[in-house]
């Protein structure tokens, strides 16, 4: 059971990261490293580090793509907002 | 003399974002017309867009000899899990025999970074410090780096924090920013006895702090977080940090005997300078993840 569930989780992982470097827009880009980031957060709390995995899910979910976004729109990327 | 005088000028000009030639009308009437030069013909631009295939194909070759580089040295690498490693040496036994009667943490990672490998931690800390200084440096708004345009845009953003009306993201930041701060601090406050530690809780704070500010805007946060505090906090952070750690130094490897004593284990008051340490670094880190929020969006924190 929980190997099947790794095994699921492990062609996600490489799929969300073939998926972040073939995409051409980076907004979705961007949605899709969060996505990335969830996936490895549940990786590292099977592989029985959950210090790791909370670490993971801040900063790699949470206040990585913040910080992307903000970039984004700091160099006029993001459409249908005041810099777009 | 005169030369340093005018090197320092260059360089604080440069620093304060002026115009980094000095006599400036001098220099353009001393120098000639450039020539153009006749760049043209093989390398112009329609040229260099036609060669799309070959850097295509070169990029791609030059991923695949790196990757096969990369797999031939893990190819060399010892079997995972191999009793006879060079990691598995005494080291790990010591620490995992005696980790909690040396230490004091039952968290045996909390016990290796903040106790045995305090002094990586410091620098790791000094690092996100130094990170943060260079976001100050480029984007930070002061009277150099100042465009009457982005102060409108500033006002504008104010205007709508204020008046606009957000009702999902208002209620759910007043409902979510405590619960997340909280969590936050519970996992700094018990580093040493459950996982997570100073780093993990202090991201999970500065989110919290991110979601409240992106609720409610920047102006609501001044009211208790500003460049001030911001400042002091990381300096008195690092500085506790490093007192911490050098009397542990000294005390500890001169055998003076003037040990911290380390408690019961599993006591929330226990392991020594653990706990502090951990406070020491949650608030950097959360100090510092809320800086880069707020210098990338408004210049100033």
């Amino acid at each position: 059971m929980s190997a099947g569930i790794q095994i699921i989780l492990l062609v996600f992982l490489v799929a969300c990261a073939l998926a972040v470097s073939l995409t051409k827009n980076l907004f979705i880009a961007v949605i899709v490293f969060m996505g990335y980031s969830s996936i490895m957060a549940v990786i590292w709390l099977l592989l029985e580090s959950p210090d790791l995995a909370i670490t993971e899910a801040a900063v790699g979910a949470g206040v990585d793509s913040v910080l992307f976004f903000l970039t984004l729109k700091k160099v006029h990327y993001l459409k249908g907002t005041r810099e777009g | 003399m005169g030369e340093k005088k005018s090197f320092w000028k260059h360089l604080k000009a440069w620093v304060d974002g002026e115009e980094v030639i000095l006599d400036a009308d001098k220099y353009i009437v001393s120098r000639s017309v450039k020539e153009k030069k006749n760049w043209g013909g093989r390398y112009s631009m329609e040229n260099i867009k036609g060669n799309k295939k070959l850097y295509g194909f070169l990029s791609v070759a030059i991923s695949v000899l790196f990757i096969g580089i990369m797999l031939s040295v893990v190819n060399d690498l010892p079997e995972f899990g191999n009793p006879s490693n060079p990691a598995n040496n005494e080291v790990m036994e010591r620490y995992l025999e005696s980790g909690i009667e040396e230490t004091g943490a039952i968290n045996f990672v909390a016990g290796m970074i903040l106790d045995y490998r305090a002094f990586d931690t410091f620098g790791e800390s000094n690092v996100l410090f130094l990170a943060v200084m260079c976001v100050v440096l480029l984007l930070k708004k002061d009277k150099n780096n100042y465009s009457e345009k982005e102060e409108a845009e500033n006002w504008e953003d104010d205007y709508f924090d204020e008046n606009e009306k957000r009702p999902i993201l208002k209620v759910g930041g007043k409902l979510l920013a405590p619960l997340i701060i909280l969590y936050g601090i519970y996992v700094i406050l018990n580093g040493h006895l459950s996982p997570g530690g100073g780093f993990s809780g202090g991201t999970i704070i500065g989110a919290g702090l991110i979601l409240y500010a992106s609720a409610y805007g920047q102006k609501k946060m001044q009211t208790f977080f500003t460049f001030r505090t911001f400042t002091l906090i990381c300096v008195a952070c690092l500085l506790t940090y490093c007192a911490c750690k050098s009397y542990s130094f000294f005390t500890g490897a001169n055998h003076v005997g003037y040990e911290i004593p380390k408690g019961i284990p599993g006591n929330i008051l226990s392991s020594g300078f653990i706990l502090p340490l951990n406070i020491c670094v949650g608030l950097i880190v959360a100090c510092t993840m809320y800086g880069f929020y707020a210098l990338f969006t408004k210049g100033d924190i």
